[in-house]
């Protein structure tokens, strides 16, 4: 078995004449939280649902744990967990406890489900019935489902969506406890912060494509540089430079030829948000 | 977990979930006892008319149970995403359905064996006389009924207008077929809808198998026409299935 979990090589699918995926090449490692960015219809989720073997691809490579998932074999969905983006709650009259039980069954060496349950923080809801949990219980439900089998690799498609903070950073906990696990991780998200956070490595997907990919501190905009700013005489000052070294070595030695402070200097390096608006503006001129 | 001891498994949860839903608990089970009862009441001291309700009823409960159960469940389970997530575990589909469908199979043996007993019990109509035909009956009327209401649901756009779609398949179909009174003094166009149609023959074989004790031998036609369309439906229920 390789590095390598999931290995994406010009991956194209269309919808009769519409394109939704046109030549997007991308690997996860084991043990990687990898995030899919990007705006809503950009092709996140198809691509997902490839990799889960929902949806077939009209083009290109696809291995996953090394097995094809168009084939879907049985042998590749006992090692993966799947929580689908917009599910409605699983049997509603189910307990949280009845369900994750169930869902057991189906795996040949599952978690234990008193213990799944108390991963994704459920043990005080146990015995309630699924349609008597708010949203985000009912999502973490979902992540419960998707770990009992104990699966080596994870797909979270937009696994925070709705969520109020508290129960965005909850969610967030369970991932990094899934790091934690040594599990391989593919999430989908439009929220910024959220891959920032979470992942090792982001894709930055857009009209089908991949248009930026690695570390997010390392995604450095192509225009947008370092932000340094400071206040003089009131107002706050800003400047941006692609290497702040000789900036900030210009503004403090004038400073201090003058007698002066530099009031509330900040250097910021660019953030994922900016390397994101960038990326995605054309999309949203044509009004995505 | 076997293919055999996933399916085993299903059954169970169907089971469990059958009698946690109140709608589907009394469409199915209550309901058809209720008509019974009613019915029966008031023809108490009609034998005739009795010997005609009974094996009615039996039909009807098999339609209940099996068709539109399919199609409300299924919609359901569409709708709700279940099935994609069933789609998404390493649970084989044919384990699923295997217990999903099982559990129909058991509302329908339970409710055939339920309206006979009481039949027996209450009205005094004979206990059947040709088992064989009983089963092959049941057997027969719960996969044809089954498949057309599994084809029935690829239809319906949404839970909400399922009840709407299956009971304007349901309700004419148990008023022309014989349910409560012959079909034959129907008017000779709806007669022959109904002869064209499932229920009426499943009706003949039960009233065959417990009334008159015709068996599947005499009844070979009404079996046939029963299976015919068991294999329409099965063609239709597999063909146009979608898990999303």
């Amino acid at each position: 078995m390789g590095e390598l979990a999931i290995e994406v090589y010009d991956l194209h699918k269309s919808y009769g004449p519409l394109e939704a995926l046109s030549g997007v090449s991308f690997d996860v490692r084991r043990g990687e939280v990898f995030g899919l960015l990007g705006p809503n219809g950009a092709g996140k989720t198809t691509t997902v649902e490839i990799l889960e073997g929902y949806r077939r691809r009209t083009g290109g490579e696809v291995r996953v744990l090394g097995h094809d998932p168009a084939a879907r074999e049985r042998a590749l969905q006992e090692r993966v967990g799947i929580v689908l983006q917009d599910a409605g709650s699983y049997y509603p009259r189910l307990t949280v406890r009845e369900a994750v039980e169930h869902m057991a069954h189906a795996y040949p060496a599952p978690r234990d489900p008193a213990e799944t349950i108390e991963l994704v923080g459920l043990e005080g809801r146990a015995g309630a019935r699924s349609n008597q949990l708010s949203g985000g219980q009912r999502r973490r439900l979902d992540l419960a489902l998707a770990l009992v089998g104990d699966p080596e690799l994870v797909f979270l498609d937009e696994p925070t969506t709705g969520f109020d903070p508290a129960a965005r950073r909850g969610a967030w906990e369970v991932v990094r406890s899934l790091r934690g696990l040594g599990k391989t991780v593919l999430l989908t998200t439009h929220y910024l912060d959220e891959a920032q956070a979470l992942a090792d490595r982001v894709a930055i997907v857009k009209d089908g494509r991949l248009v930026a990919e690695g570390p997010p501190a390392d995604l450095a905009p192509s225009s947008a540089g370092y932000r340094v700013s400071y206040v003089s005489n009131g107002q706050r000052v800003e400047h941006q430079t692609a290497d702040p070294t000789d900036l900030l070595h210009r503004l403090t030695g004038d400073a201090l030829a003058r007698g002066e402070r530099l009031e509330g200097l900040e250097v910021m390096r660019p953030t994922l948000e900016d390397v994101y608006l960038e990326l995605t503006a054309e999309g949203d001129r044509e009004g995505r | 977990m076997s293919y055999v001891g996933l399916a085993w498994q299903q059954f169970r949860l169907e089971r469990k979930l059958f009698w946690r839903n109140p709608s589907a608990a009394f469409f199915s089970f209550v309901l058809p006892l209720v008509l019974l009862l009613l019915v029966a009441s008031v023809f108490a001291d009609d034998a005739d008319e009795l010997d005609l309700l009974i094996p009615g009823i039996a039909g009807m409960s098999v339609m209940a149970t099996t068709f539109n159960a399919m199609a409300f469940n299924l919609t359901f389970l569409r709708e709700q995403g279940i099935l994609k997530r069933v789609r998404g575990t390493p649970t084989p589909a044919v384990s699923y359905f295997a217990g999903f469908l099982g559990n129909a199979v058991a509302n329908a043996a339970v409710q055939v064996g339920l309206v006979v007993v009481i039949g027996h019990l209450l009205y005094d109509v004979s206990w059947p006389r040709d088992w064989p035909a009983l089963v092959a009956f049941t057997a027969v009327g719960v996969v044809t009924f089954g498949s057309l209401g599994i084809a029935l649901s690829h239809a319906i756009p949404n839970f909400d207008s399922a009840a709407a779609y299956v009971n304007a398949v349901f309700l004419p179909a148990i008023f022309i077929s014989g349910v409560f009174y012959s079909s034959d003094s129907l008017p000779p166009a709806l007669a022959a809808v109904a002869e064209a149609l499932p229920l009426k023959h499943v009706i003949d074989g039960f009233s065959g198998a417990i009334v008159t004790g015709a068996g599947v031998i005499e009844n070979a036609g009404a079996l046939v026409v029963v299976a015919l369309w068991g294999a329409a439906g099965l063609a239709l229920a597999v063909r146009g299935f979608r898990w999303e």
